[in-house]
């Protein structure tokens, strides 16, 4: 096996098998999209109209909430020196964490998007356009969840400092999240627009990230 | 992913700073194939900095690091297995799959899963999850991590705290047997091991006087 399958499917067996990571993501998102209707009241029209943006909001949170296994735990038990001494440069070993958590988090939580779609009484012809854009999104979700988590290695109780960091830069994933299941504008193909861009953060966030995320490492093993 | 027989390793006036302070500068050695490197000194002498300099995971504050007979293009950083304080296991994984793990990824699809668990006698507790090894067996689980995949030069820091006399000396034949196979050792170690050391190296000589 190469090296960099090996990792990552290291990876994800690890996210798996630790269970707080996969079981908790998903539980926080049934969680936060149980209880907002609960505080809304049972208007189902208005329920509809915010429907994906608390199901995007909700999948940024739950995913944050998993980010900072990206790297901490290999950093604390010094498994991160040993991969630094590998035969991946740390880019790459950076990046196929990041896709590691896509794959272990970012795709179960979309899978289940739908479902929580149904308690938030999301008109039913949305969920592939939902699906789609999620689909489209998350890798930037995970990736740009990398580039927070090794800024905050060896930092105690850094959830809350990763969230600071990396919101802001959802900003977009969420915007064009949202308005490609709800389009701003109407017409036959008022989706594509923003899944392509969608697309394009996702991109960009795939090359640029794990650059930005190796230069961190190598700080953090300083 | 077979490595060059000989390679050397080779330290022209490095220097390590931690925090503004200088550790030690100037140092130099020259290990040739079969040869070993005994460093000591006091606590906070710049024994671990030392050797997380040689697996590339720190940077030389000055001087430089070359290791003839290698391929060129690679980094020292992978001719080198770092073995340090930290057991780099997974607990949620059994010894198996850790060591298959690194088997996997050091030796590039080439790694030797069979010899590393016979290394250190893990073999019996392959199957256990390595969150329930003593402090002792998850050394002996970082050592084993030497066999998975064959690299010339051996990094290790203070091998020896909380194995056993038997351990101590299956890690005194490991080490032997490399240096006969060619291979390069850095040590440091407080515990005396019968390994015979071509050099020696004190650190923290200069602050201590």
């Amino acid at each position: 096996m190469s090296a960099a399958l090996a990792l990552l499917t290291r990876d994800v067996k690890l996210a798996w098998r630790e269970g707080g990571a996969v079981g908790v993501a998903l539980g926080f998102y049934l969680v936060v999209v149980v209880i907002t209707p609960l505080g809304l009241g049972p208007d189902l029209n208005l329920l509809a109209r915010i429907a994906p943006g608390i199901l995007w909001v909700g999948l940024l949170l739950a995913a944050l909430l998993s980010a900072g296994r990206i790297f901490d735990n290999d950093y604390e038990d010094g498994t991160l020196d040993v991969l630094a001494t590998g035969p991946l440069p740390l880019s790459v070993v950076a990046g196929i964490k990041c896709l590691a958590h896509w794959l272990a988090t970012g795709i179960p939580l979309v899978l289940i998007a739908p479902l929580l779609g149904l308690l938030l009484n999301l008109p039913m012809g949305s969920i592939p356009s939902l699906m789609l854009a999620m689909l489209a999104g998350t890798p930037a979700v995970s990736f740009l969840a990398g580039i927070g988590a090794s800024l905050t290695l060896g930092l105690r109780r850094s959830g809350l400092l990763l969230a600071l960091l990396v919101v802001p830069l959802y900003v977009p994933v969420l915007i064009f999240g949202v308005s490609a299941v709800t389009p701003y504008v109407t017409g036959p193909n008022a989706i594509w627009p923003p899944l392509f861009i969608l697309c394009a953060l996702s991109l960009v966030s795939i090359v640029l990230a794990p650059l930005a995320a190796a230069a961190a490492i190598r700080n953090a093993l300083r | 992913m077979p490595l060059p027989p000989s390679v050397s390793l080779a330290a022209h006036d490095i220097a390590c700073e931690r925090g503004g302070r200088t550790l030690f500068e100037g140092l130099r050695f020259a290990l040739q194939p079969g040869e070993a490197l005994l460093v000591s000194g006091p606590n906070g002498a710049g024994k671990t900095s030392l050797l997380r300099q040689l697996a590339g995971l720190l940077p030389l504050a000055a001087g430089r690091l070359e290791a003839p007979g290698a391929d060129a293009d690679m980094p020292i950083a992978e001719l080198c297995h770092y073995v340090g304080h930290l057991s780099a296991a997974k607990s949620a994984f059994t010894v198996r799959e850790n060591l298959a793990f690194w088997a996997d990824f050091l030796g590039e699809g080439g790694g030797d899963l069979a010899g590393a668990l016979t290394a250190f006698g893990l073999e019996p507790l392959a199957d256990l999850p390595a969150g329930l090894l003593s402090a002792g067996q998850k050394k002996k689980l970082a050592l084993s991590r030497l066999y998975t995949a064959h690299r010339p030069i051996w990094l290790l820091d203070e091998p020896s705290v909380s194995l056993d006399t038997a351990s101590v000396k299956q890690l005194d034949t490991a080490i032997r047997d490399h240096l006969k196979a060619g291979g390069i050792a850095v040590v440091s170690t407080h515990v005396p091991l019968k390994t015979k050391f071509a050099h020696q190296l004190t650190l923290g000589l200069e602050r201590a006087a």
